[in-house]
């Protein structure tokens, strides 16, 4: 029997907002233990929580992006549940009236994946276990930086699907300056709902929720390894067990975690400490008119404004600071696909020398802009061009002056590359034999010669110009 | 005449002319503590107050006063007069007592009170039940009983409660003060620790209607620390008093003076009306039906959130941990077994049960919809009237002891109260008589939502002809 892999998706992603859902802590990653903290957000008693609204407006352009309804009247729920990591034993977040819902993604190769709800939340502590001392201490920095969770419809049928989808909302969300998506540093979580049927059946299976997947590798082999787990069961004849599981990375196997049965009782309710939200219509159109452009629109405009590959767009817009880059060295006035050619060769490569991301480059559009300029009006050699690139990339340092400062400018004194030209001639009378007889690998080696006199500035059309009415005349 | 029997206005003017010293405000305040306590049990924690406040602060500066111990006082133990935040110290003040203290309160300490404000009558708390200074073997009230008691016993010229179902108003009416729980919003409850949030409000308790108003212009007022504080005009309530009823109505609720309204309690709250209409109020009896459902709708509502508040209370992270866990949960639950009282218990059981999967759209939800419809009623009754006029509590003072064997009866007691925290409105208890045994009867005046301006004129009128008010308890002290 072929069997058919049915999964949704819970992703948790920390909103970047400088200050806290419900209080004014940083949401800065790290930290010494319990530093960013106040009574707000470790739930002193009296304290009381008061919505951010920076997070109301990254939670409705992240709906919005993902094509998601904005509820105009909307509120927040307690989630009530003992645990240490929890200070207030309840998590403020959204169950009745989520702020968006019935969104859309388009995962590319006419995939679509339907969004069933997005909501606000904060987030717990952290547990860190002292195996020194034996004791697990509470560390509450984390307490009340605002999540959303994005919740799919159960639409994908692999792994592959699923990792395209968070890339898409990776790079959505990136996009929007939302957040910053880093799966290692937990700003983006995943949990996975899945359940096997035989192809062709419409009725969904049993379903476990796996936990604790914090990077692609691991939700593509947990997912592998479940749906593999699940078919054996039935094929054995067992029965799935709707349950939790805990992907174990070392072991390379889900556990389980709790069965829905010992499932906690969370008593919801309405959160009486904050008043429902009501959202404008000009609230959240002026946030629609807001919004940046995406990285799929940028990608068909490049592709159909500049003829740009696909490749090369999808280099470029890989991140948002490097797009935005992109745009302003055309902007500037280069040519769109040299422009790219530089930006996907010298600019990443920089990059990835330096180990830094687009955003964090101090390279301006206007120095790369200046260096093209120059290969194009014939002043600069490329390969100069990129050992100069090389030079300035780390400080923006002034293109023009250190050319003039190392000598680099392009010989196109035509008189000076003729006397060369003729005294590499004078000089090489074997290699203008070999030329004259047909050997055209001779050619080069002139030509070579010609360039290394010149110290590499002069324009290698010229040189090969001159070079072929030498030797025919 | 003693300090101790002046209103705080009439001391602050002495305080303000130089008449009186501080000092001899605090040490007058101290002596009436020392000789009360024992027999009142009013304060849970006496503070050395710090004298040189500004004596133009306001028109309260340098006047003594304390806090029920579920307000956030920094520094100073904050109990709520439960076991389970024994040993707990605030590292912030309330928003009510940052205002005070730059008004220039001098506080006295922390009041006793119901455990985690949830009684009627100031029995349930771990430190002993408070004593009616009227009559030492009754109770004062709850579950603000300290607040009431501190103040009828002249310890403190006025005290912040907390009400969530009359906790203020009630010991006011047992104990023969003025006490006022203002319209839901208008005071942070920032620092207040949570009973229920959707109902819970702290005011004023004193000697006066002009005392509470002089208090409430210093504490109402948008706070961007409370997101459900409102963005009303304050202040300018002492200014407004002008003691004119002529032209305003006041509605009778005939549903809140029939069947267990004591008869004594019913006659001291006509004559009342009567004082008012010869101020030049119109008086009239009208229906209120919806008063049969206030005291499920607000038992439910408040426990289900309680259940919610207090959890917090789990022995991590402050307050009292029982000792001979074995693991996570039995610190959990010994903790909690432990900590908290009976009353408490069975009130965080209730919500529990109430929020609980299956049962939520039975008992909370429906709730909801109830409060809704108590909200509506008074939105109509304050349509066709200014105030509406009741009784604070069907009977006065009972005997200490008598109340908690039957918890049902003691919920019941409530039911002239909670409906004003479900609908969010101002009202004020105010002294209106005598039982026949000498307790006080209470008086309670409800206005419209923002209308606090409007009850406490009226309470100012019925004072200014009436002197129930400036009765004190024999000696004041130790019977």
């Amino acid at each position: 029997m072929t069997w058919e892999t049915v999964i949704g998706l819970e992703t948790h992603v920390e909103l970047a907002t400088k200050t806290k859902i419900f209080c004014s802590c940083t949401t800065q990653f790290g930290g010494a233990p319990n530093t960013h903290c106040c009574p707000v957000c470790t739930g002193m008693p009296g304290a009381l929580p008061v919505l951010n609204e920076k997070v109301l407006e990254f939670a409705v352009k992240a709906g919005l992006a993902l094509n998601c309804e904005i509820r105009p009247k909307s509120r927040f729920d307690r989630k009530n549940y003992f645990y240490p990591d929890l200070p207030k034993a309840y998590q403020i977040s959204q169950l009745y009236l989520p702020i968006c819902y019935d969104g859309a993604v388009d995962i590319g190769g006419g995939k679509t994946i339907r969004i069933h709800e997005m909501h606000m939340e904060e987030d717990a502590g952290k547990l860190v276990h002292d195996p020194w001392l034996d004791q697990t201490r509470a560390d509450y920095n984390r307490c009340g930086v605002p999540l959303i969770e994005i919740v799919t419809e159960p639409d994908f049928r692999s792994a592959e699907e699923v990792v395209a989808y968070l890339e898409r909302l990776k790079e959505t969300l990136q996009y929007l300056g939302v957040s910053d998506c880093k799966m290692q540093e937990g700003s983006l979580r995943c949990d996975v709902n899945l359940s096997v049927r035989p192809a062709g059946s419409t009725e969904l299976g049993t379903r476990t929720e796996m936990k604790n997947l914090n990077s692609f590798k691991a939700i593509t082999r947990a997912i592998s390894y479940e749906a593999r787990r699940q078919i054996e069961r039935i094929e054995e004849g067992k029965r799935v067990i709707q349950e939790t599981r805990r992907w174990d990375e070392n072991k390379d196997a889900t556990y389980a975690m709790r069965s829905k049965e010992n499932a906690q009782d969370y008593r919801y309710f309405p959160e009486p400490d904050i008043p429902p939200l009501e959202l404008s219509e000009e609230y959240i159109e002026g946030l629609r008119a807001s919004q940046p452009e995406l990285a799929q629109a940028k990608r068909a405009r490049y592709q159909a404004d500049w003829g740009l590959p696909v490749y090369d767009t999808e280099m470029i817009t890989s991140q948002k600071a490097l797009a935005d880059f992109f745009e302003e060295v055309v902007a500037l006035g280069a040519h769109p696909k040299q422009a790219s050619n530089w930006i996907m060769g010298q600019v990443l490569g920089q990059l990835s020398t330096h180990g830094l991301e687009a955003k964090d480059m101090k390279l301006t559009p206007a120095t790369l802009a200046r260096l093209i300029a120059l290969v194009q009006e014939g002043k600069l050699n490329r390969n100069t061009a990129v050992k100069v690139f090389e030079a300035v990339f780390a400080d923006d340092g002034d293109v023009d002056a250190y050319i003039k400062e190392h000598g680099l400018a392009q010989v196109s004194d035509t008189a000076l590359v003729t006397t060369v030209v003729e005294q590499v001639l004078s000089d090489n009378q074997k290699s203008v034999e070999d030329f004259k007889s047909g050997k055209e690998k001779a050619f080069g080696f002139l030509v070579g010669q010609v360039m290394r006199q010149l110290k590499g500035q002069a324009s290698p059309a010229v040189v090969n110009q001159l070079l072929r009415e030498k030797l025919s005349s | 005449m003693e300090l101790y029997e002046l209103t705080a206005l009439e001391l602050a003017q002495k305080l303000h002319s130089g008449e009186v010293t501080q000092q001899e405000a605090v040490e007058a305040a101290r002596a009436r503590i020392d000789a009360a306590q024992r027999s009142n049990n009013a304060f849970l924690t006496l503070t050395d107050p710090a004298p040189a406040a500004d004596p133009s602060a306001s028109p309260l500066a340098g006047v003594p006063m304390a806090y029920k111990d579920n307000i956030c006082t920094r520094g100073v133990a904050t109990t709520c007069a439960s076991k389970i935040l024994e040993g707990f110290v605030p590292c912030y003040d309330a928003t009510v007592v940052e205002r005070l203290t730059a008004a220039g309160a001098v506080s006295m300490g922390k009041l006793n009170m119901d455990e985690f404000a949830m009684g009627s009558t100031s029995e349930t708390s771990h430190y002993g039940p408070v004593k009616n200074p009227w009559d030492l073997t009754r109770a004062a009230g709850g579950s603000s009983g300290g607040a009431a008691a501190a103040v009828a016993a002249g310890e403190v010229w006025y005290a912040i409660g907390s009400d969530t179902g009359g906790s203020i108003r009630q010991p006011a009416a047992y104990c023969g003060v003025t006490g006022m729980k203002p319209t839901y919003g208008t005071v942070s409850r920032y620092g207040l620790i949570a009973y229920a949030s959707s109902l819970d409000q702290m005011g004023p308790i004193a000697k006066s209607a002009a005392d509470c108003a002089a208090v409430l212009d210093l504490i109402q007022g948008k706070d961007p620390r409370d997101g459900t504080s409102l963005d009303a005009p304050a202040g300018g309530l002492l200014s407004s008093l002008t003691g004119d009823l002529r032209g305003k109505k006041i509605g009778l609720p005939a549903d809140c003076f029939g069947q267990g309204l004591d008869p004594e309690v019913r006659a001291a709250v006509l004559a009342a009306a009567e004082v008012l209409k010869a101020r030049g109020a119109q008086v009239e009896e009208f229906a209120l039906p919806v008063m049969e459902y206030v005291v499920p709708t607000y038992y439910i509502i408040a426990c289900a959130e309680a259940s919610s508040n207090l959890s917090r209370f789990d022995g991590v992270k402050y307050g009292w941990r029982a000792e001979d866990y074995e693991d996570l949960t039995d610190l959990y639950c010994k903790t909690r077994t432990q900590g908290f009282g009976s009353e408490v218990k069975r009130r965080i059981l209730l919500g529990t049960f109430v929020l609980s999967s299956g049962y939520y759209d039975a008992y909370y939800k429906k709730a909801l919809q109830v409060k809704a419809l108590i909200k509506k009623a008074f939105d109509e009754a304050f349509a066709k009237y200014d105030l509406l006029l009741t009784p604070v509590a069907p009977t006065t003072a009972p005997k200490l002891g008598e109340s908690l064997t039957d918890p049902l009866k003691m919920y019941l007691s409530d039911i002239y109260t909670v409906s004003v925290n479900l609908a969010g409105l101002p009202a004020l208890s105010m002294p209106c008589g005598f039982d026949g045994k000498g307790m006080p009867i209470g008086a309670q005046l409800i206005g419209p939502a923002l209308g606090d301006g409007v009850v406490l004129n009226a309470a100012h009128a019925f004072q200014l002809d009436t002197g129930w008010h400036k009765k004190s308890p024999k000696g004041g002290d130790a019977q």
